[in-house]
């Protein structure tokens, strides 16, 4: 099988995020970039697949900026076996990013039988890529899968929706999934892994190369600005036990009378 | 005046209330409302209170659950006869998956998850946060029409004095086309209560839970006040809670009326996840945790000891 891993570079969740002074990003200088954590489970999820399937390969492909390729240099010390960067701004739309995932994966000169990756990336949290690529490919695609069997050809999937109810889906490959947490336990990168990734090919493409232009833009972002602070609120000390329930009692009068949430 | 589709989901004999939390910002446009299936009275009477001018039954063979690509087959053949300028839907599990696939077969952008927007005359302007909420942004739209747009459910709140609209119920012919991923069995979440990112109320547990046995404390405060349980990043590593619990950049993204977090320290990627909940109550042993510098009501002490008492003041509150 031909098994293709999208991924994304993202600001680690510990990351403090700044907006840039013109508020048309956040700032990117002192930024640790991490593989988007969802893109670890699709990547692992490919290892698993291309293991049962005798002769699979497993391709990542990346859009974004070219200063760290560390995502997929994880990927391929995991196991994948080769990447394609297409370099671009970190701050593309979705239609702009798929678009150029779709270019990449033609000009990697296979056909693929199944495309993996997040369920989404924790920078934009658009939830918007697997479903655009899957529909500019023409095939069927499941998001937020949290269990993966099947054979080659086809596979049965279970989708988390509201409340934890899960769909179990019936899938013909070729197909789109995108992954959450829980679907599988992604595995460490080995050092021997680490060194070989470094060996592994990299092709590295332009947004011309993949047929993607500003004509392609669908999303426009502007005013990055920090969440409004809360003023302080009002804290009591309930440590004494002589004093806990007076101190309940008038936070939950607060929430009425104050609040009015109760 | 902007010619508007709302598509919404039914729930009951109801539609979802983030349908009409859109239709009450989207008065003086043509607005109407589309669901795939038979909308019922009653769902439509509502729809009228708030402004729909045409309600939309869309009906046809391999519609009777849902599938990305059956649902989208059939929505952007209703669209396409429609000349719509934009298509809002909430940001429910349905409505993140579905939007992205029909605006792609417009070659239309779509904003994901706005927490809130404005008409500037005929043209959309909207905030949505980004990094979990760690920031926002400004978000407008561009390229071809329909404009595509999810609302995040409980951000926008219900319009107090809506303009009501004829809501003119009509059965549209649509067709699912091929489906090449079909849902074949549904197997129902041990929770009959509202989804974390469409609760009014959530009360979630931390780290110092220390047990997931433990959350029948939290459980039992949500049932006297009609909360849904949530958990912290640590908890549920910790085996406390499963994943669907959990509220953060890699969990869920929430904005209830009232949070009360317990025992949570609240880390930053946490933090992102729940800070535009309306009102916070933290309670936390330790008076310099992090949560504190968020909570509208601090409560330093023991959640063992508080939430007994705490879910007694509210049973004693809402005379139950």
């Amino acid at each position: 099988m031909n098994i293709y891993v999208c991924v994304k570079q993202v600001p680690d969740t510990e990351t403090k995020i700044i907006p840039t002074a013109d508020g048309s990003f956040i700032e990117t200088s002192s930024i640790k970039w991490i593989m988007n954590p969802y893109d670890e489970f699709a990547v692992e999820q490919a290892l698993l697949v291309q293991a049962a399937n005798a002769g699979s390969t497993v391709t990542v492909v990346r859009v974004g900026s070219s200063k760290d390729t560390e995502a997929l240099r994880t990927a391929m010390a995991m196991g994948a076996d080769d990447a394609f960067l297409v370099e671009a701004p970190d701050n593309l739309d979705s239609y702009m990013i798929a678009k150029a995932l779709k270019g990449a994966i033609e000009k990697s000169g296979k056909t693929p039988d199944l495309l993996l990756t997040g369920k989404q990336a924790i920078d934009d949290d658009c939830l918007q890529v697997p479903q655009i690529l899957a529909t500019m490919m023409n095939i069927p695609s499941v998001s937020v899968v949290v269990g993966y069997e099947g054979s080659a050809t086809d596979i049965t999937v279970k989708r988390e929706v509201e409340g934890g109810t899960l769909e179990v889906y019936g899938v013909k490959l070729p197909a789109m999934i995108a992954c959450n947490k829980g679907i599988n336990t992604p595995r460490y990168a080995s050092l021997p892994g680490i060194m070989k990734a470094k060996k592994k090919p990299l092709t590295t493409l332009s947004l011309t190369d993949v047929g993607v232009s500003d004509d392609d833009k669908r999303v426009k972002y502007s005013n990055f600005q920090l969440p409004p602070e809360k003023p302080a609120g009002k804290k009591f000390d309930a440590t004494d036990a002589a004093k806990q329930a007076a101190v309940v009692k008038e936070v939950v009068g607060l929430l009425r009378t104050e609040a009015k949430v109760i | 005046m902007a010619k508007i589709l709302v598509f919404t989901e039914l729930h009951g004999s109801h539609v979802k209330g983030v349908t009409l939390e859109i239709l009450g910002r989207l008065a003086g446009h043509t607005v109407d409302v589309a669901a795939i299936g038979a909308i019922p009275s009653e769902a439509i009477a509502d729809l009228a209170k708030y402004g729909a001018a045409n309600v939309h039954s869309l009906k046809g063979s391999n519609l009777d659950k849902y599938s990305p690509e059956g649902y989208a087959n059939a929505l952007k053949g209703f669209i396409a006869g429609g000349s719509y300028d934009y298509v809002f839907a909430g940001a429910t599990s349905v409505g993140k998956d579905l939007l992205p696939r029909v605006a792609t077969m417009f070659d239309a952008g779509m904003a994901s998850e706005v927490t809130n927007f404005i008409m500037e005359g005929d043209k959309f302007a909207g905030t949505r946060p980004l990094f979990a909420g760690k920031c926002f942004a400004k978000v407008e739209l561009t390229g071809p029409k329909p404009h595509f747009v999810t609302v995040r459910p409980n951000a926008l709140g219900l319009n107090a004095s809506p303009t009501a609209g004829a809501a003119a119920a009509k059965d549209d012919a649509v067709d699912a086309g091929a489906i090449r991923a079909m849902i074949k069995d549904i197997v129902k979440g041990a929770s009959e209560k509202l989804d974390l990112t469409e609760a009014n109320i959530i009360i979630s547990g931390g780290r110092a839970m220390k047990d997931a046995a433990n959350f029948k404390v939290l459980e039992d405060m949500a049932n006297v006040i009609g909360a849904t349980v949530g958990a912290s990043r640590a908890a549920v590593d910790s085996g406390f809670a499963p994943h669907a619990m959990q509220v953060g950049q890699t969990g869920k993204t929430v904005a209830p009326s009232l949070y009360i977090a317990c025992g949570i320290s609240g880390a930053i990627q946490h933090l992102a996840g729940m800070r535009t909940s309306k009102v916070i109550v933290a309670i936390n042993t330790d008076p310099d945790a992090p949560i504190f510098t968020k909570a509208d009501y601090g409560i330093v002490g023991d959640l063992f000891t508080i939430v007994p008492i705490m879910t007694q003041e509210f049973k004693n509150l809402l005379g139950k």
